[in-house]
């Protein structure tokens, strides 16, 4: 075997956002090396993870690109509308794709497909490596070079390193950064459901008392034509209970919670539950390190945003960093470093505050908050301007960054 | 042997070489133009070689000499798109920091503290030269493109950069560089040596040189960016070749 590896970009974290920006990296003729603790066929295996995620027309265009969409598409539910209620008002906001274009507001993907689909990718890919399992021990950043020392004995030397390790990034703790958390007294619970009438495409959003409870449309499989994943805020006291209960009384609380829009739902395999927090690391960028997705910024779930901000990260890190190899730079340089942190700050914050706020507004059973924001919801929804814009912003074409990679200036 | 090398001049960059590879330091302007020239050089270099600009190393096969080098902010990346560099500067404090830095960075940089004269006595040459931001400094332009046309073989070509000589370059590179932004030391630059493009044609004519082109660099305050553009009012480039 042989003991020291070079790469352009060492990026520590193989999951969703580690991976797609191995790929993002390697297809500019930049050497990336991926390691992740766990083996690749763990991470892509249907019990690791039951999240779906919600991909943005910007995200879709981005993965688009890499020649990564078109192994998802088959499995990508559309999202044609977006229906946002709460409780048990009759007044709703409806978002509907046709009011601003051709194309889906979204789609939605099980994190299972997407992780196949990358890991299939990466090892087609050409000047990307995968070294899974192995854990960094230590990573030496240098003046020159960072050097990571794996479990197995082995180094990797390169000019930058990548931290997308996750929320709990250890390699972001490791270099010091602080990073502010909040923790929210709700637990998201997730599963996969069968409906009994067909979704249409329709996103629906109903803010509860416990907080959001989301019915995503997802495309059918043999036996359940319309299948749709369920996300379901609870309270953390009372979130225990329900996941305790079994399978048939399970299903009651769901039922009783989402309304018969649908017809019954019926649970389709197992669930899983995700504390919720919000996570902002001080800073996404040190010296000959940045962070990128989870590891620099992890959002409260209610607008789907997480992935599509990790992903935005990869848009404009990658563009930056294919820049500076065209030009010779060195990769780990500051000045790269500096505007990627820049070009970044404003999206992520805009976004925190955005799902923080929602949250906030809708997790929230006072009298008054409520009457606001159901009169809120129905002015957007008369106000046509207004409600195209934050069309506009759920589909991610708004970020300047992504829109000039993507050669589109600002709509 | 007669070098149009400046003394004083070399003194006032010798004092500052630790400082070369920080980005927020004495060079800071430096390093935020780097991007802008790096991208001059390779484009002009690639269409007058014939060689495809965006290859992996677009500059593979061409030996190149880096006059006035400094710290190496030009070499390193010259030599991670595919050229043979060599670094000379009259600072030997520089060339250190330049050894250092390659050093470290793990690339192969002939690094010598010598003046163009002396590479010029051993009948050195190079398919092109460059030289960014020395003219303004030397003592005798004219001896200096001298020397520079003789290390360029026939057929290679030079790139060239400098600060215009117009009241805005006064205010900008004297005024609000050294004095007002603090960008740089007072006294880097001296204004009565900044050369008119008309002068710089004059001078490449004269040394049997072609210009090809003249290329403005421009700064944004709004964005703190520097870009390429046709306005030569304060710092340009210039590429030339041997015919």
């Amino acid at each position: 075997m042989k003991n020291e590896l070079k790469a352009d970009v060492a990026i520590i974290g193989g999951g969703l956002v580690g991976l797609t920006l191995g790929r993002a990296l390697a297809l500019r003729g930049i050497a990336a090396c991926v390691i992740d603790r766990q083996p690749l066929e763990i991470m892509t295996d249907a019990a690791y993870d039951g999240r779906g995620s919600a991909i943005a027309l910007g995200s879709q265009q981005l993965l688009d690109s890499l020649g990564l969409w078109a192994d998802m598409a088959a499995q990508a539910g559309p999202i044609l509308d977006i229906r946002v209620s709460d409780g048990d008002s009759r007044l709703f906001l409806h978002y509907d794709h046709r009011e601003i274009g051709s194309d889906p507001m979204g789609w939605i993907v099980e994190n299972t497909v997407t992780r196949r689909v990358l890991a299939k990718a990466a090892g087609e890919t050409g000047g990307l490596t995968v070294i899974a399992p192995a854990a960094v021990e230590r990573l030496e950043r240098g003046a020159g070079r960072v050097v990571a020392h794996l479990s197995d004995g082995r180094t990797i030397r390169a000019a930058l390193a990548v931290a997308a390790d996750g929320k709990q990034s250890p390699t972001r703790e490791a270099a010091g950064i602080r990073a502010t958390r909040w923790d929210y007294p709700q637990t998201g619970i997730v599963c996969s459901v069968s409906l009994e009438r067909p979704h249409r495409g329709i996103a629906h959003e109903r803010f509860l008392p416990a907080g959001p409870f989301a019915l995503l449309p997802m495309t059918g499989i043999p036996g359940h034509p319309h299948r749709a994943s369920i996300v379901w805020t609870e309270r953390q006291a009372l979130a225990p209970a329900m996941l305790a209960l079994d399978d048939a009384d399970f299903s009651i609380e769901m039922n009783r919670r989402f309304g018969d829009y649908y017809g019954r739902l019926t649970l389709l395999g197992r669930r899983w539950s995700y504390p919720l927090s919000l996570l902002l690391a001080s800073r996404t960028t040190d010296h000959r390190l940045a962070l990128i997705g989870d590891a620099a910024h992890a959002i409260h779930p209610i607008a789907g945003q997480g992935l599509n901000l990790g992903l935005r990260d990869i848009a404009v890190l990658a563009d930056i960093l294919g820049e500076a190899q065209g030009l010779g730079l060195d990769l780990g340089d500051k000045s790269l470093l500096d505007e990627y942190a820049r070009r970044r700050r404003v999206d992520t914050l805009g976004l925190i505050a955005a799902t923080d706020g929602l949250n906030r507004l809708f997790s929230n059973d006072l009298a008054p908050v409520r009457l606001a924001r159901r009169l809120g919801l129905a002015t957007v929804n008369r106000l046509p301007p207004l409600k195209h814009l934050f069309m506009r912003h759920a589909m991610g074409t708004m970020g300047g960054s992504l829109g000039m990679l993507l050669g589109q200036g600002p709509r | 042997m007669n070098t149009t090398v400046d003394p004083q001049e070399i003194a006032q960059f010798a004092a500052i070489a630790d400082a070369w590879w920080d980005p927020d330091g004495a060079f800071r302007p430096l390093h935020r133009l780097n991007p802008v020239r790096l991208r001059y050089i390779r484009d002009r270099l690639c269409a007058h070689f014939w060689l495809d600009a965006q290859a992996p190393k677009p500059l593979a096969g061409l030996r190149l000499i880096d006059i006035g080098c400094g710290g190496g902010l030009l070499c390193e990346p010259l030599t991670r798109m595919g050229a043979t560099v060599t670094g000379i500067d009259a600072a030997a404090e520089g060339i250190a920091a330049a050894k250092a830095h390659a050093e470290e960075a793990g690339l192969a940089i002939d690094y010598r503290a010598v003046a163009a004269e002396t590479l010029v006595a051993a009948g050195e040459t190079f398919d092109a030269v460059i030289s960014m931001e020395v003219l303004e400094h030397v003592s005798d332009v004219s001896a200096f493109l001298a020397a520079c046309r003789d290390l360029t073989r026939p057929g290679g070509a030079m790139a060239l950069s400098t600060l215009n000589r117009t009241p805005k370059s006064y205010l900008m590179a004297i005024v609000g560089a050294e004095y007002v932004l603090r960008w740089l030391p007072r006294g880097t630059h001296n204004w009565k040596k900044f050369i008119r493009p008309s002068e710089l044609a004059a001078l490449l004519r004269r040394q049997g040189l072609e210009l090809v082109d003249l290329t403005g660099i421009e700064y944004s305050p709004l964005t703190d960016r520097f870009s390429a553009g046709p306005k030569l009012e304060v710092n340009y480039m210039a590429f030339a070749a041997r015919p």
